[in-house]
């Protein structure tokens, strides 16, 4: 197969705290902040923007202030008039439009790499939306031949670019990196440092792209988001009245089959999955997703074909 | 051997408490205490009558911790005698009607047992908390606890610490943190009560529900009551000795002039709750990858390893001194009619 030829990733930004109890993004960002304070911008191959994308959520070590700014990025809410009851999250998410964007035109930046952690227990998790962009599964591709502390998967979400909103899909070719298992509000080492060589991982990458280097194409295993599970609740007061059970807690990407067991409510029941095709539950038991009616999400694992990739030259 | 004199006759316990949401996003005794709130069969026991309570109802419905200033350091004798006025913090007021429901502290009429459902970010299994070597009802009934759970091992315990090279001591079943050292202790919601207890699960995120932390605290707490029935009827304790872990010193994070932290607990530290900290072993490592050692001059057994909550408190770990303790008899008074 001959090689697809991307245009070179001219520049970057680096987001952490976009969610500001999520710790290894918000403290990779310091650093690399301290790095170019110390080292000069040459620190880095190409010029990189570092960013806290949520300063106020950050400074009160929450998620969110008044709305989650991960879904503030649809192109209806980008566009929508801001007034004296925008919700800070909203005016924010403009804000960065403006800054790193506007997303969908010639002008918005090359690469978004957007830092998050996770309560579930997701290895290194690389999720972007399905364009057709080679570069994001090949830095996958790059990152599993590095790192090897933590498994290192890529998500995949199907959903057209306008309609997309988190905050990496503002740049041409962005990616977010998920790693957990962590707490809210509470930084790893271990964590941090699989973050961080995430993020200088995907720097070597772009610098040897950049240079010229051909990148293999081959089937690289993708996991397509497909649908969401919600926990058992008391119908009556909408309490949860099960937890996700020890056989599935922490199991993140294992092969959930018809008759496994989900949940096991108070009562001491168990509750099993019930649908016939097999799928691979991800974002098990995450913090955030209590309030969004989310036990998990399932996906489907595809194996796609994905061509050897070097850079175009002028 | 025991002598008949050395039995210390104690009140029976009638009135318990459990406190769940004590901290609005420790979610396991939020949900034990709201499913006993509505059935609260599998918390009947003779001669005792438990009352299920979610302490801090408006952090619960928030899922946050606390919404003004943390409960479980507002029942100082300031705040319990402020007066009731406008613009009193919301924890504060609610110190108050809870030391009027469950106390007042010292007073006849205070609950016997109030146990405080928490959970923790560390890696502590299921730890029980005294605030006081000299209570030998509380001293009695922790050792009953850990005796009936030792051959469980399904109960939350200490995770292996896989970074140490020395071959770790046997994990801990209910591994028991006084907290009596003037400098470190703080006023306890359950504090009110005359034999209080803390029971601390973790590790579990903040606002998440974990089935097996979940199931261990509900085994914790049925030992517990178990003692209290078997207590009250009049069964005799034998002296036993239980051994502690003594709150020694707090640790914070390293910090630059701005307050914020410069390193991380070493990985080497972290989730090797109750392993013993010498001099020399690794503490923190800096973002920039340099390590920072203990340099204490003795063995401490570090708990509260990377717990969340304790960042604004500065605090990265606990430090704690190993103690045996030893408690008398005790058996329940019989009323004599004058």
């Amino acid at each position: 197969m001959g090689s697809t030829f991307l245009a070179a990733v001219g520049r970057m930004a680096v987001c952490g705290g976009t969610h500001g109890n999520e710790l290894s993004g918000v403290y990779v960002v310091r650093e690399m902040e301290r790095q170019r304070k110390v080292k000069g911008d040459g620190v880095w191959p190409i010029p990189v923007t570092t960013v806290l994308s949520n300063p106020r959520a950050v400074k009160e070590c929450r998620r969110y202030t008044d709305t989650d700014m991960n879904r503030c990025f649809s192109s209806v809410i980008l566009s929508s008039p801001i007034t004296d009851s925008s919700p800070y999250e909203v005016r924010r998410a403009q804000e960065l439009n403006t800054m790193l964007g506007p997303k969908g035109s010639a002008d918005a930046i090359d690469m978004i790499c957007d830092l998050h952690n996770t309560t579930s227990n997701m290895g290194l998790t690389l999720i972007h939306y399905n364009t057709n962009d080679w570069m994001t599964l090949h830095i996958c591709k790059y990152l599993q031949t590095k790192i090897t502390q933590v498994p290192v998967r890529v998500v995949m979400l199907d959903i057209p670019i306008s309609d997309a909103y988190s905050l990496e899909s503002v740049s041409k070719h962005g990616f977010s990196i998920e790693v957990g298992p962590q707490p809210h509000g509470v930084i790893r080492a271990d964590i941090y440092n699989i973050m961080k060589e995430g993020v200088d991982v995907t720097l070597e990458w772009i610098r040897k792209f950049n240079s010229g280097t051909v990148f293999e194409g081959g089937e690289m295993e993708v996991f397509m988001f497909q649908s969401s599970i919600d926990y058992p609740r008391d119908p009556e007061t909408q309490e949860l009245n099960a937890a996700i059970h020890p056989q599935l807690q922490d199991r993140d990407f294992c092969l959930l089959k018809k008759g496994d067991p989900v949940f096991l409510s108070f009562s001491g029941e168990t509750l099993k999955y019930e649908e016939e095709e097999p799928r691979h539950p991800f974002f098990i038991n995450e913090c955030a997703y209590y309030e969004k009616g989310i036990a998990f999400h399932l996906a489907k694992k595809v194996m796609l074909p994905i061509p050897t990739v070097q850079v175009k030259k002028d | 051997m025991s002598s008949r004199c050395n039995i210390s006759g104690l009140q029976e316990a009638k009135r318990v408490a459990i406190f769940g949401g004590t901290h609005g996003n420790e979610m396991s005794g939020i949900m034990l205490v709201n499913m006993w709130i509505n059935n609260a069969a599998e918390i009947e026991r003779n001669g005792l009558v438990t009352k299920p309570f979610i302490s801090n109802p408006r952090a619960v419905e928030k899922c946050t911790r606390y919404i003004d200033t943390d409960l479980n350091r507002a029942f100082t004798p300031e705040n319990l005698s402020a007066p009731d006025v406008e613009g009193l913090q919301y924890e504060v007021q609610r110190a108050k009607e809870i030391s009027q429901m469950f106390g007042p502290k010292g007073s006849p009429g205070a609950y016997d047992v109030i146990f405080d459902l928490h959970n923790t970010t560390s890696n502590m299994g299921s730890t029980l908390i005294l605030e006081s070597s000299t209570d030998l009802f509380n001293l009695q009934m922790v050792n009953y606890i850990k005796t009936s759970t030792q051959h469980l091992n399904t109960l939350a315990k200490v995770f292996p610490c896989n970074k140490k090279i020395k071959k770790a001591m046997a994990p801990h079943t209910c591994p028991v943190l006084l907290n009596e050292n003037p400098h470190l202790k703080y006023s306890t919601t359950r504090s009110v009560a005359k034999h209080p207890i803390g029971l601390e699960v973790g590790p579990q995120p903040q606002g998440v529900l974990r089935s097996n932390v979940f199931e261990s605290m509900r085994t914790i707490l049925k030992h517990a009551l178990d003692f209290l029935e078997i207590f009250n009827s009049g069964v005799e304790f034998p002296p036993c000795t239980v051994e502690v872990f003594r709150a020694h010193e707090r640790m914070d994070y390293p910090r630059d002039t701005n307050g914020n932290i410069t390193a991380m607990v070493h990985p080497h530290l972290q989730d090797c709750d109750w392993e013993p900290l010498n001099r020399g072993d690794p503490m923190f490592l800096t973002f920039d990858g340099r390590t920072i050692l203990y340099e204490g001059a003795s063995t401490v057994y570090p708990t509260f390893i990377n717990e969340a909550a304790y960042y604004e408190k500065q605090q990265a770990f606990m430090t704690t001194c190993r103690e045996i303790l030893a408690a008398n008899a005790i058996r329940k008074t019989v009323k004599v009619k004058s």
